[in-house]
């Protein structure tokens, strides 16, 4: 195994001058499935907003090194253009714009970034199409204005249309699960699998077992008062489903 | 300085007010009409419907008729102006002059009349005397009055009944680079009989940098079940002074659907009056305000649901730069009777600055009570959540920023229903918000 693809090291971050991450340590390598687990107000969604730069989230104490590169420092766009990509608990409307439009104008962003020739709306026509089929979904997002008028479970999809076509090396899913009924999870679900890859590592956020009986992880963390404070396999979700989080919050191991 | 215009008006009807051929009942409405003028003068900001566009700069200013001498632009001056090039059909004015030379109504059915009004009240009054005046009223305020009393020419659309034209119908207004400061006050008639279907384009715009004052008056009447489409561009000089009245009235079963576009003038003021007149009427009223600088622009639109069973949709939104400034006001009038009205009116209001602002007023009159009447409006910056969320897409804050605010645009814009309306508009609102060229429209 080499080096890993995200390492965080002790990080500490504040949001409104509260901490919230209380030191969190983590090693994803490229390839692995990592789920982060844990009640609500542990600081899950605050890790994956970190890791994408929410202007919100001051970084206190700590380094998250991706790819080699102090990631902290990098602006959102040089995250997302160096292949980091945070599927949003709430995705965001963008008024007027169409979500065809929304992802060229992404897509070339990136490769304008990497020296590539920019595509133009046939070109690209072409590469989503490829997309969409290799995820199994039709077109018929693309040509409305991003995220607008959307339901929950569309906003959701949407995400993971977005995964699919900027084609990131990390990918951080953040309780993508939330608001979905089972039969939209499953086609997330779905969707996230076929996106899987021996060079492409994936972080899922998530409140609920229910969703890695869908995509099932290589390891799982609990996360609680802003520390992750157990990892196990895929066995360590089924006992968390059984047992709830209670038992392994720091002031119940005390007591 | 009200004695300015008065003085003008005496000159203007002592030299035969604009065409000899004028019909008799002209002269009284002008004098009339000047008479108002001189009892209310220009609207002040004491004034409600006038108290965030103070108009002193425009009563203080000595314009004046030019003399209809002045030379021409060429056809190829107004290529950029046009829709859909040179052959589309078109009634072409300078300083407010119908300039028979640059216009064309060629391969318009029989009977469609495309042109100017001067000469169609020589030729045919009673079609245009059927409506000409009949739905704006001369006394609404100063502007209208001033425009009244200077009746001489402007557009003239008539479509007879049945009759289905294609190809949008262009009414091209320019000014010339004419020195001091000049003013017109094109007069324009639109109707479509029953059943007709046509676009009317109509665009107000400055081949140099006149600090002129256009003051015009449009009505556009539509009989039962017609159908019509009616854009509206002012991209006139930022020097320019543009006041407007477009008046609107539907038969039964009809439907308008209208946008009016604003990127020019460093002030204009424009009142919309859209009058369901007939049941089951449906009408689209959109707006979109691009300005920057020291622009101010206001807009006053009333939706008069005189009759039941209409369905109207407002959309305006205003993107307001430097130091521009907006005003948007919203009267929504449900008249008793009119049952199962259905109302939507939306406003928003970007500031891209500090120091721009933006007022939005909607004002709802509802006198039936089975009705269904919404309204909303927003004010302020972008959207940092929506930032944050496209940069983490890969675009840089520049480009973020520029796409939000296109966005604002597009979304008025993409309900452009004909084509080559809705790429020129679509042309000029990427330039002025200085969109990458990779940004592309799909």
């Amino acid at each position: 195994m080499g080096s890993p693809l995200l390492e965080i090291t002790d990080l500490h971050a504040t949001a409104e001058g509260k901490e919230i991450l209380r030191g969190v340590t983590l090693r994803v390598h490229a390839g692995e499935v990592h789920a982060i687990m844990g009640p609500n107000g542990s600081g899950k969604s605050t890790l994956a907003q970190v890791l994408a730069g929410h202007p919100a989230y001051t970084v206190t104490q700590g380094t998250v090194r991706y790819d080699g590169n102090d990631l902290l420092a990098m602006k959102p766009e040089e995250r997302a253009r160096a292949g980091a990509f945070l599927a949003f608990q709430y995705p965001v409307a963008i008024r007027g714009i169409t979500n065809a439009y929304f992802l060229r104008s992404a897509v070339n962003a990136i490769r304008q970034h990497q020296g590539l020739e920019e595509l133009d709306p046939l070109d690209f026509a072409q590469i989503l199409e490829t997309k969409l089929k290799a995820i199994g979904w039709d077109d018929s997002y693309l040509s409305r204005p991003v995220n607008e008028g959307f339901s929950g479970g569309e906003k959701k999809r949407n995400e993971i249309l977005q995964l699919a076509v900027l084609e990131p090396r990390l990918a951080i899913l953040d309780e993508t699960d939330s608001g979905l009924d089972i039969d939209a999870l499953k086609t997330v679900a779905e969707a996230v699998n076929k996106l899987r890859a021996p060079d492409r590592a994936f972080v899922v956020v998530t409140h609920y077992q229910r969703l890695l009986n869908y995509i099932v992880p290589d390891f799982v963390h609990v996360l609680a008062d802003g520390r992750i404070v157990k990892s196990g396999g895929k066995a360590l979700a089924l006992e968390l489903e059984e047992k709830g989080y209670d038992w392994l919050r720091p002031e119940a191991a005390i007591a | 300085m009200k004695e300015h215009f008065l003085a003008e008006y005496r000159a203007f009807v002592g030299n035969g007010g604009g065409s000899a051929r004028a019909p008799a009942w002209l002269k009284p409405l002008r004098a009339r009409a000047i008479a108002r003028f001189a009892e209310v003068g220009f609207p002040t900001t004491h004034q409600e419907a006038w108290r965030f566009t103070s108009v002193q700069s425009i009563a203080e200013t000595p314009f004046s008729l030019i003399p209809p001498d002045t030379p021409l632009p060429t056809l190829d001056d107004l290529a950029p102006l046009l829709v859909g090039g040179r052959a589309t059909p078109r009634a072409v004015f300078v300083n407010g002059r119908f300039a028979p030379d640059l216009s064309s109504a060629q391969g318009l059915p029989d009977g469609v009349r495309l042109g100017g009004l001067a000469a169609a009240l020589a030729a045919e009054p009673a079609l245009v005397e059927a409506h000409l005046g009949k739905y704006a009223r001369f006394d609404a305020h100063g502007f209208t009055a001033l425009a009244t009393a200077f009746l001489a020419d402007g557009a003239f659309v008539s479509v007879p009944a049945k009759t289905i034209i294609e190809a949008p119908l262009q009414l091209l207004f320019v000014a010339t680079a004419v020195a001091g400061h000049p003013m017109w006050h094109p007069r324009n008639l639109i109707v479509l009989g029953r059943e007709a279907r046509a676009t009317v384009v109509e665009t107000y715009a400055g081949l140099g940098d006149a600090a002129s004052l256009t003051n015009t008056v449009t009505e556009l009447v539509l009989g039962d079940g017609a159908r019509g489409e009616h854009y509206r561009v002012q991209r006139e000089s930022p020097n320019a002074y543009h006041v407007a009245t477009t008046y609107s009235h539907q038969g039964r079963d009809s439907a308008l659907e209208s946008c009016a576009v604003v990127l020019g003038a460093g002030l204009s003021r424009h009142d919309l009056t859209a009058v369901l007149g007939g049941t089951g009427g449906y009408l689209i009223l959109n707006g979109l305000q691009v300005l920057g600088g020291r622009q101010h622009v206001d807009h006053h639109t009333c939706i008069d649901h005189a009759q039941p069973h209409c369905e109207s949709h407002e959309v305006f939104n205003g993107i307001f730069d430097a130091e521009a400034r907006g005003v948007f006001n919203g009267r929504i009038i449900v008249r008793p009777g009119a049952q199962r009205t259905d109302s939507k009116q939306t406003n928003n209001n970007l500031l891209l600055s500090r120091d721009a602002r933006a007022d939005s007023q909607p004002q709802l009159e509802i006198y039936a009570d089975d009705v269904k009447c919404t309204h909303g409006s927003t004010v302020g910056p972008l959207d940092p959540t929506a930032l944050y969320y496209l940069r983490s897409r890969g675009l840089g804050a520049e480009a973020a920023r520029a796409l939000l605010t296109y966005g604002f645009g597009t979304e008025i814009l993409a309900r452009v229903g004909v084509p080559d309306v809705r790429t020129q508009l679509d042309r000029i609102v990427r330039e002025r918000l200085h969109m990458d060229s990779w940004q592309q429209a799909t």
